[in-house]
């Protein structure tokens, strides 16, 4: 007779294999060891400390340059600075000019002098944004909301207006055998601006609707022209570059503002003034019959950082995140370590043998380092950030104003940059294996085009093209205020990285998911040990 | 592990056999105690343990190539109309490629030391060797030996391919420049200070991963130590003493000047001086790392 004796199964405990007892297993592997745990609260610290020891302000200048810098209607600070030379507007109406010529001069007397510009101080150039043209404005108090047509130094006839939208039209410089009519028509807030190279054939360059235009305002012929960037050079290493002031003189006949008060005369006026060097002589209007010539000197458009086209000393808070990566530097090398001791002490078999689903594994180790360092470093972040801004600020420097939701975006942003990046660590350390070249490779692959891009080592060239494709191009998160075209600045790290924020960190992701994919292929395929 | 490991075990167990087999010759004199290896056992020794780790040529190869092909690359990026508005130092712009070889460097220099930690092969070597600061001495020495070798080809190379590109982008003496020209005293020390640079940072990363041991906490200190100070330098604009104080004592900052052959009344501490720098931070580490080799547990 036989029996059937049921082998003995012991009852499975549900989920033992389940993804939160792996993550729970991983995470229990990383917090007992002392050494790491310290070492990722160090790299943090150092992203505060660093962060907030950088010393940006100038105490020359103190609060009272920050009083005058006004803000757009989009709340950006700007410069809005121009000779006007205007007539009321109650209604709708339009504004029509001939620009014949378009002069000026570049003074660095009191500005930026290199070998060249000692023997000729004062030189009859314009700058490349050099303005002159007509302007519809809500009000002459700085930071009002406006639409211009303008010809400038060399980017030929633009549409402007609120300070940040820029459309191009006809091509060219204006001479006197090539004039340019620019043309504004306003119908309630909406202006539309024309440009024409023979008065008779009219093409449309834009239309703006500006909220806050109602009532009367004023239309009329302007010129400004802002400070000229010198770049900064390697023999004048220490100067970082440097600005002269320029003034821009445009001259204007068939002029014809339709709607404007009965008799009207054309009354001038500054707008405004920037902080910048003293302007050149010679600003002001003048009246000839119906030939009128404007010469000003400042700019209509955003502020950029690090005080180029202004007078004012600004920061944005991505002057505070310098310590980023040194404190990346740390979380490289425990995400590199958090596979590779595996490897090195044999773990790696213990692991699989209790995850079989090599894929699951990873995924665990991955989850776990990433949100450890998102969390550690968005945390170090918003504190570098945040009391970095007040201290600059404190300390007599303008920190460009951005929305909370900005400021969010690089706080989020940087950590997780700094999670991704430990992803892409822990991926390397997996295909590697071993320690010394999975961190070697990440500190060459991010840390180092990093240092290269923003240090100046490379020409500039060199550095965007560093700064683009390579792991590094994350950092652009860091980016709170935009690049202007319109606007000559050194936009340079750190406030400014070649790449937008998010495509900079698109670049790095997409590094870090070929290598987690490739570390998942090779985890699968290789044998462990 | 993976086989690459092996074979390094394998390399260092006949290094382990050359040792033990010299010991005879060295402490030959019968009876005595004397049974500890004598200096050319040591170098010996380490030669060939470095010398039968398969990574040692690639390493060795990556230094140069890395170091040519960046120098290649900025060169090829560099542009200039005319000498004046845009005053380069060619010779400084072909050898930019160390910056990024001397990381590779670093990582040859961890791995000498390191890799016999993470192995356990410290304990046999000392076994061997008890005169510890001797083993440090002779790895140090054969690091020396190759860097040298390596950055010489480096140093050529890059200043080669910097001169023929920089010529063919306009950067020649009749604009003004200061062409990469051996016959050029500036760019011969260039040259010169370039190699004892590559060898010195190989030193100085022998000195700290001997003092970390751990291997990835090493590269990571090494690396860190060569590259953060500039970055931090360079951001501390606003604190100019700050700036100094890390360009005259950094190892980097003070070091790379010796790469300079313009504008020298820019720097803040002379090329030769900015070397010893280097050197200084490199002989005190192993002094450092010889004592704690005695003082700690291996």
């Amino acid at each position: 007779m036989t029996t059937t004796i049921t082998p003995y199964r012991p009852p499975e405990e549900a989920g033992r294999d389940g993804f939160t007892q792996l993550l729970h297993a991983e995470w229990t592997k990383f917090r007992t060891l002392r050494g790491w745990v310290i070492a990722v609260l160090v790299a943090a610290l150092l992203i505060d400390v660093v962060g907030l020891l950088v010393p940006r302000g100038d105490d020359h200048c103190g609060t009272a340059c920050q009083a005058h810098v006004p803000t757009g209607p989009g709340g950006e600070a700007v410069n809005d600075s121009y000779y006007l030379a205007a007539q009321p507007l109650a209604g709708d109406g339009s504004i029509t000019v001939r620009v014949t010529s378009l002069t000026g001069v570049i003074d660095s007397t009191s500005g930026f002098s290199t070998p060249a510009s000692l023997q000729n101080p004062v030189s009859r150039r314009l700058v490349p944004w050099a303005k002159a043209g007509i302007i519809i404005t809500g009000s002459t108090r700085p930071g009002s909301a406006y639409a211009a047509m303008m010809a400038t130094g060399s980017h030929g006839v633009r549409m402007q207006y609120d300070y940040t939208s820029d459309i191009a039209g006809l091509p060219g410089s204006v001479t006197a055998a090539s004039p340019r009519w620019l043309r504004l028509t306003r119908s309630g807030d909406v202006i539309t601006g024309y440009d024409s190279a023979d008065g008779r054939r009219w093409a449309e360059v834009g239309t703006a609707r500006l909220t806050g235009l109602t009532g009367t305002v004023r239309a009329g012929m302007f010129a400004t022209s802002p400070l000229e960037f010198v770049p900064n050079l390697p023999s004048y290493a220490e100067s970082g570059g440097g600005a002269n002031s320029s003034a821009a003189t445009g001259a204007f006949d068939d002029v014809d503002l339709l709607g404007g008060p009965p008799g009207g005369r054309w009354a001038g006026q500054q707008v405004g003034s920037d902080n910048g060097p003293q302007p050149p002589p010679g600003i002001g209007f003048r009246q000839a019959g119906g030939r009128f010539t404007v010469t000003g000197s400042g700019d209509i458009g955003p502020v950029v950082a690090a005080g180029v086209n202004s007078g004012y000393v600004t920061g944005t808070i991505a002057d505070h995140l310098l310590g980023v990566f040194i404190g990346m530097l740390i979380m490289i090398v425990i995400a590199a370590m958090f596979i590779t001791v595996e490897y090195r002490r044999g773990l790696i078999a213990t692991s699989l043998a209790a995850s079989p689903r090599r894929g699951r594994l990873l995924a665990a180790k991955a989850v776990v380092i990433g949100l450890l360092t998102f969390v550690l470093g968005s945390a170090a972040v918003a504190v570098a950030a945040l009391a970095g801004s007040r201290i600059s600020h404190d300390s007599g420097m303008y920190m460009l104003p951005v929305g909370w939701l900005t400021e969010a975006r690089v706080i989020l942003g940087t950590g997780a940059m700094l999670a991704v990046a430990s992803v892409l660590a822990l991926s390397l350390g997996t295909v590697l294996r071993r320690s010394v070249a999975a961190v070697a490779a990440v500190i060459v692959a991010i840390v180092l085009p990093y240092i290269l891009g923003v240090s100046g080592v490379l020409p500039a060239s060199a550095s965007e093209w560093v700064l683009r494709v390579t792991p590094a191009a994350g950092f652009a998160i860091e980016q709170s205020v935009p690049q202007y075209q319109q606007v000559v600045g050194r936009y340079a790290p750190p406030d400014y990285f070649p790449l937008g924020p998010w495509s900079g960190i698109a670049v790095l992701c997409a590094y870090a998911a070929v290598a987690l994919g490739l570390a998942a292929y090779l985890l699968r395929r290789r044998d462990a040990g | 592990m993976s086989g690459m490991s092996q074979t390094m075990t394998s390399g260092k167990n006949e290094a382990m056999t050359i040792a033990r087999h010299a010991l005879p010759r060295s402490g030959g004199a019968a009876g005595t105690e004397r049974a500890s290896a004598g200096v050319p056992d040591a170098l010996r020794a380490e030669w060939t343990k470095l010398r039968t780790v398969p990574g040692t040529g690639w390493i060795l190869a990556a230094v140069c190539v890395l170091t040519v092909a960046v120098g290649a690359a900025t060169a090829a990026a560099t542009r200039c109309g005319t000498g004046t508005g845009c005053p380069i130092d060619p010779t400084k712009v072909s050898l930019t490629g160390i910056q990024v070889g001397q990381a590779v460097v670093a990582v040859l220099a961890v791995l000498v030391i390191s890799g016999e930690y993470s192995t356990g092969m410290i304990h046999t070597t000392f076994t061997a060797m008890p005169r510890r600061w001797m083993v440090l001495a002779a790895k140090a020495a054969v690091l020396t030996g190759l860097l040298l070798a390596a950055a010489m080809v480096a140093v050529a190379g890059s200043l080669a391919a910097g001169r023929l590109i920089l010529t063919g982008n306009g950067v020649t003496a009749a604009h003004g420049f200061a062409v990469v020209s051996l016959s050029n005293g500036q760019t011969v020390r260039a040259a010169a200070g370039s190699v004892l640079y590559l060898a010195l940072v190989g030193l100085l990363s022998l000195g700290i991963a001997t003092i970390v041991r751990d291997s990835a906490a090493a590269t990571g200190a090494v690396l860190g130590m060569l590259y953060v100070p500039p970055v931090v330098a360079l951001f501390l604009g606003g604190e100019p003493a700050w700036q100094r104080w890390v360009d005259r004592y950094a190892p980097t900052d003070a070091g790379m000047d010796i790469v300079t052959t313009t504008g020298m009344h820019n720097l803040v501490i002379s090329p030769w001086v900015g070397l010893g720098v280097l050197a200084a931070w490199a002989a005190g580490a192993l002094l450092a790392a010889g004592m704690l080799l005695r003082l700690r547990d291996a």
